[in-house]
């Protein structure tokens, strides 16, 4: 663990009972906003976010009941039943007074819930999608539909090694996407890369806003 | 080893249901804390009651500079609900304070603005401030 051990998540609540120093936001923040990144499991979405984070990434969990898991088949589970979802997220200060979190949302519909009210106040979503499972992200482009039709969203292809080459409008009918929907291209791996997906998002966003879209 | 195995070390269930903590209350006395929500202890604060929780103290500590909700969530293994019924009570209470201005939803941004959407100048800062970083 080594370098990690200035990273001091609270174990107890008697124990350690403040996170490091650099893990605090500089005094002068004074507004955040927040991006959702989606997208089925394994797509990439703590990469991309692990990518653009100042901090390591975190991880938190809710809680859900079964009351809250909606359509998926659990009758075989007693009423009382709990259980976790994870959520990883990080987040980058953009200026002296900003800092923006980008939160990673499976994208499982059972999944959704528990998030829903995420969405609230959101700049956008960006939805990542693996070109050798499109299928997958359709359940994804759904919930969006589904649970929050006023946020915003794009579409960031990351590129696998060895993932098929699809043109963008290949891409964009398979999804059945607006024609105003941006289509980009990322390696969730590299910074930068990551970075203008999520800048696209926000421009579009903006321009929805300002009614240009 | 991935970034989330250092998790693994503290494996230890929680003892308390969440109810316990939150005081049988599965919805915060407010609406206005979300989890990017910026937390911060008031300074001139009376000391917590003796009776207040260990979850209370514990976000309050954590908040002794400015930290997002969800951040001290994570540090303090609370779930996000949680959480936000414990930092609403501190708010409530006068020893938390939600830092800066909130909400910066367009909501509260005059006519033609829809609610739940963030204000346009958080937009654009947003978008100067990413264009920045590459």
């Amino acid at each position: 663990m080594g370098s990690r051990s200035s990273y001091s998540p609270v174990r107890e609540m008697t124990g350690i009972i403040a996170a490091a120093d650099e893990h605090y936001l500089p005094d002068s923040i004074q507004r955040s906003a927040k991006i959702l990144v989606v997208g089925s499991f394994g797509v990439g979405k703590t990469t991309l976010i692990g990518s653009v984070s100042e901090i390591e990434p975190l991880r938190t969990e809710e809680l859900m009941t079964t009351a809250s898991i909606g359509t998926d088949d659990l009758s075989g589970l007693p009423d009382k039943e709990t259980t976790t979802v994870a959520m990883d997220f990080g987040r980058i200060t953009l200026t002296q007074r900003t800092v923006l979190y980008m939160f990673g949302m499976p994208g499982q519909r059972r999944f959704w819930n528990p998030w829903a009210s995420l969405a609230e106040g959101a700049v956008g979503a960006l939805v990542l999608v693996d070109t050798r499972r499109v299928e997958d992200s359709f359940a994804v482009l759904n919930q969006l539909e589904l649970q929050a039709d006023q946020l915003p969203f794009a579409v960031a292809v990351n590129r696998f090694p060895g993932s098929p080459q699809y043109t963008e409008e290949e891409l964009r009918e398979a999804m059945d996407l607006l024609p105003q929907t941006p289509v980009v291209q990322c390696d969730a791996r590299d910074r930068v890369s990551s970075i203008l997906a999520l800048a696209d998002l926000t421009r579009y966003a903006l321009a929805i806003e300002k009614g240009s879209v | 080893m991935s970034v989330f195995d250092r998790f693994d070390e503290f494996p230890e269930p929680r003892p308390v249901p969440s109810y316990v903590i939150t005081g049988g209350r599965a919805r915060p006395t407010r609406n206005t804390i979300r989890p990017e929500t910026l937390l911060v202890a008031v300074n001139d604060a009376k000391q917590l009651p003796v009776t207040a929780s260990s979850e209370k103290r514990a976000l309050l500590k954590m908040c002794h500079r400015l930290l997002s909700l969800v951040e001290a969530a994570a540090y303090l293994r609370l779930p996000v609900s949680v959480a936000i019924v414990v930092a609403c009570d501190l708010v409530d209470e006068g020893f938390l304070r939600v830092s800066g201005e909130f909400p910066a939803d367009a909501d509260s941004n005059g006519p033609g603005a829809r609610p739940g959407r963030p204000a346009m100048d958080l937009l654009e800062e947003v978008l100067r401030g990413l264009q920045k970083l590459v």
